[in-house]
């Protein structure tokens, strides 16, 4: 893709020669998926764990939508088995858990955990993660995180809303669910920062000879400038979600103004974090979707460098943007103008992206598989999400739009339009390198057809929603609001649809898929990962390749 | 088959851009007279935004002091104003200065610019998709650099924030600089119902709690929204709100005003509005308050200065003048600029020890207990 082409020719021949024997070292299958040291089988389990998550994430949104259908409450009481406020509280629940799954548990292990830990070493040229056995506690410690969850919904279920924002949280929450809620995202959040740190050390020390920094490919880049959020922000919120532990449990007051504490410094902690959270989101997704532009127009990727240093500054001016969430908490004039300032600057790299995409299109000679459908579908939705982020960014707007369907709209629309987009354009994409068998064309086309349609006809009504006064949040609205939410419902079912027909695609492809040497997709994939078979053996580079 | 699939693109991605289109085409134009106000200096209020505030006080002084008002009565709603609107697809219509300068700002300004952008970038895709798709283009090109062309689309959405930045950041300035405030009105957060406070006006107060369907009568509003009682102000007074919470944080949010303030336990938030057209108009709770969030309606009358004396009258309550203000919060004076952090004063001062409210604690002043509207089912 970029002015990285490896020449690639005498390991490769080296790696044809392996492959027979490679069977003879995998570990058996308790040790090999237990106790695994391997990135790409850890990649594997990430990506499993991501999809099973983004399962229940999805069904949970199922029935938000189904409750919103209509106005009125028809089914809150009979799923959650009560009556009055604790079955209202259920609904806070799913909200909650919608979120927290969605962004914990279903992106960050996906883009990260799984086409991170996959092709960032084989990218570099690496044969493995620097600390393999820290990417081993890396997965294990989601695992119980999503187990706690999961399970603070049998103690009542948190219902405070992804952010825990205090006093909500503290005193307005009694009973044990919104500690195993925190303490979920203790260890999601050590597990990430576990994550952080080596895929720095990888990607800093373990680049092929004459792999510089400068001809490193676009993903790599992504996920390393993702690593070093990740570490600077995860810290944060741990340290935000601590004091709200020991608010909770052990009688301080950080956030409790009784005790002199102040509940808007834990939303300064948590959107300290929180706004790198959705770089740290979307990153990731902006590599994938470069190489699967770059590969389907047969062209290198248009401006890399420019491609690259967007992504540094998204990153950097990411962290100081925290407040545009905060706009109606009584901030100063001031204040606001700096953050409004400030938050509009970002459209200038993400602009730069999405025009190098097309300028990398341009002149190209361009074929529309599945993931090239999905990278494109991406670049428009995350061109229409970052505008109407750019609309929020204003402040005084933002006193309108705060907390309405709008931003509801804005971050599906960058977030489940975008950050999945990029996520399914890189699964299609990889799928035939990580398992040898290629999905079926046809079953990816209509899927993509069919989502795009779904969650568009999902998420735009929003837009209208928040416009007319809808705040977010809420079981049931005014009547007024029945229209728009019956239709994003509908949209719900289009894009449920759509996941059938990418589940029979996955397990027809699993067993029955055509079955595709190194580099299916032909001359346009320059990148290291597709120098190697289908899949890659399971210990690759054992000689190092060498970049010119 | 190519073909045919870059058309399919087309049409469904110039589906949705061509709603935005739609909104942006309608509005309610509402910019000339508010250019010039949104033009002026931030620190100084305009004279033009308060016609009615300087003969407000004696005015009411005089109604009250006559005591011949008509009768308060609740205003009957309205279904195109003041409330969501039936399949509404675009801002509601603004009744104050500021809310009339934001709402130009993003139908004039924003949505323009960014249904532009949209569309010009969906166009380069189809272009490009069409124009170089493999069938037609078979040997790509190995351009990957241009050095002006990555200048040109770094500086022209440079230039596009700035003209969207200007209009911003004035509006900002309008919005933190209200003038003298005719009234202050005191509005505390509960789960989950509001409560106001009248300080100016013998500090009565009122305790609104949504109208739990059964109850309601279709004069009250439409479901979820009506409430027993609603805020009273009069009718081109700027108001003063003094917004804190008892308990968690709660949102005082009515779009018709583009208010929109956070309730925090310990801290009063300053925000205020001045209506410019009598009616009846409904926000809701907009943060995350617990279990009813969704059922903490606001509503607010906004009425001739004689009605607002007879309610504050029917309420106990003095009209400024004829009796000292018991709260001291009252009394300072309109500060300007800042609203933000009004009171790192002891946050113990501001908002009593935050404690889940007792469900009998509400005040007599209501004609239900507070939590008697027991969600919305039917």
């Amino acid at each position: 893709m970029t002015d990285t082409t490896a020449s690639a020719s005498h390991f490769q021949a080296d790696h044809a020669h392996d492959h027979q024997h490679e069977a003879d070292h995998k570990p058996a299958f308790f040790a090999r998926w237990f106790m695994s040291t391997n990135h790409k089988d850890i990649g594997t389990l990430y990506l499993i764990f991501a999809i099973i998550a983004g399962i229940i994430g999805g069904a949970i949104s199922g029935l938000m939508r189904a409750e919103l259908a209509e106005p009125g409450i028809q089914y809150l009481e009979a799923w959650s088995g009560q009556t009055g406020d604790a079955s209202l509280h259920f609904w806070n629940v799913l909200i909650t858990a919608h979120g927290l799954i969605m962004v914990f548990f279903m992106v960050m292990p996906a883009m990260i955990g799984g086409f991170g830990n996959w092709f960032v070493p084989i990218m570099i040229g690496a044969p493995d993660m620097a600390f393999p056995r820290m990417n081993n506690i890396s997965f294990w410690l989601i695992v119980p995180a999503f187990a706690l969850l999961l399970g603070s919904a049998f103690a009542g279920g948190a219902g405070t809303g992804w952010t825990v924002y205090a006093p909500l949280s503290t005193y307005g929450e009694p009973g044990p669910s919104v500690d195993m809620a925190i303490l979920a995202l203790h260890l999601a959040g050590a597990s990430s920062i576990l994550g952080a740190i080596n895929f720095i050390t990888t990607i800093f020390n373990m680049r092929a000879p004459g792999m510089t920094l400068h001809k490193m490919p676009l993903f790599a880049w992504s996920v390393l400038i993702t690593a070093f959020l990740l570490l600077l922000a995860l810290p944060v919120l741990a340290a935000a979600i601590t004091m709200l532990l020991t608010d909770r449990n052990f009688g301080t007051t950080f956030f409790d103004p009784s005790g002199g504490g102040d509940p808007i410094l834990y939303q300064h902690l948590f959107w300290f974090f929180g706004h790198p959270e959705v770089y740290i989101m979307i990153l990731p997704g902006f590599g994938i979707v470069s190489h699967i532009i770059s590969t389907f127009s047969k062209k290198p990727i248009f401006g890399y460098l420019g491609m690259a240093y967007a992504m540094v500054a998204i990153g950097v001016v990411g962290f100081i943007v925290w407040a545009h969430h905060m706009f109606t908490t009584g901030l100063d004039v001031n204040t606001k103008m700096y953050f409004t300032a400030a938050t509009m600057v970002i459209a200038v790299p993400t602009g730069i992206k999405i025009f190098s995409w097309i300028a990398t299109m341009w002149g190209g000679s361009l074929s529309f598989k599945t993931p090239m459908m999905w990278a494109i579908g991406f670049i428009f939705m995350f061109t229409v999400g970052g505008v109407t982020g750019v609309v929020l960014a204003n402040g005084g707007v933002d006193n309108y739009m705060h907390d309405t369907y709008y931003v509801v709209a804005h971050f599906h629309y960058v977030l489940s339009l975008g950050a999945v987009f990029s996520l399914f354009a890189g699964f299609y994409y990889w799928f035939a390198k990580m398992w040898g068998r290629q999905y079926n064309e046809v079953l990816g086309q209509i899927h993509f057809w069919a989502f795009f349609v779904g969650v568009n006809v999902l998420f735009f009504p929003m837009h209208f929603l928040g416009l007319d006064g809808m705040p977010r949040r809420i079981p049931d609205y005014p009547d007024a609001f029945r229209e728009y939410n019956h239709l994003a419902t509908i949209g719900y079912m289009i894009m449920a649809a759509s996941m059938v027909v990418f589940f029979v695609n996955v397990f027809w492809s699993l067993f029955a898929g055509k079955k595709v040497g190194n580099s299916p997709w032909g001359d346009g994939a320059t990148t290291l990962e597709w120098t190697l078979s289908s899949p890659p053996p399971f210990h690759q580079f054992e000689t190092l390749p060498r970049i010119d | 088959m190519k073909t045919l699939k870059t058309i399919m693109m087309a049409l469904s991605l110039a589906a949705a851009p061509a709603a935005v289109l739609a909104q942006a085409a309608a509005p309610a134009p509402v910019p000339a007279v508010t250019t010039p106000e949104a033009a002026t200096t931030p620190v100084s209020p305009t004279a033009a935004a308060t016609p009615g505030a300087t003969s407000a006080t004696p005015d009411a002084k005089e109604v009250a002091k006559a005591n011949t008002a008509p009768a308060y009565a609740k205003i009957a709603p309205s279904a195109d104003i003041g409330q969501p609107i039936e399949g509404g697809f675009k801002i509601q219509p603004q009744v104050t200065s500021v809310g009339e300068d934001a709402q130009w700002f993003h139908n004039v300004v924003l949505m323009p610019i960014i249904t532009v952008i949209c569309i010009f970038v969906l166009v380069l895709l189809i272009y490009v998709a069409f124009r170089y798709r493999a069938a037609r283009n078979p040997i790509p090109s190995k351009t990957s650099h241009n050095t002006l062309i990555e200048i040109v689309w770094t500086l022209a959405p440079v230039l596009i924030l700035l003209v969207i930045a200007v209009p911003s950041i004035q509006l900002l300035a309008k919005q933190y600089a209200p003038p003298k405030a005719d009234l202050t009105v005191k509005v505390i957060g509960n789960q989950w119902y509001w409560t106001y406070q009248y300080p100016d006006n013998g500090d009565f107060e009122l305790v609104s709690n949504m109208l739990k369907e059964g109850v309601r009568k279709p004069e009250d509003g439409p479901r979820l929204l009506a409430v027993d009682e609603r805020m009273v102000v009069p009718v081109g007074a700027v108001v003063k709100l003094i917004v804190t919470s008892n308990d968690v944080i709660h949102s005082f949010a009515v779009p018709a005003f583009w208010t929109k303030m956070d309730a925090v336990p310990g801290r009063l938030n300053e925000t205020g509005f001045k209506a410019d057209r009598p009616g009846v108009y409904y926000g809701q709770c907009s943060e995350l308050c617990g279990a009813r969030h969704g059922f903490m309606p606001i509503a607010v009358d906004v009425v001739s200065r004689e009605q607002f004396a007879a309610w504050v009258a029917s309420k106990g309550g003095t009209m400024p003048g004829a009796a000292p203000v018991a709260n001291p919060d009252a009394t300072t004076p309109a500060s300007p600029a800042t609203a933000g952090p009004a009171a790192p004063a002891a946050p113990g001062l501001a908002a009593p020890a935050p404690a889940i409210p007792a469900t009998g604690a509400a005040p007599a002043t209501t004609s239900q207990a507070a939590t008697a509207n027991q969600g919305s089912q039917p």
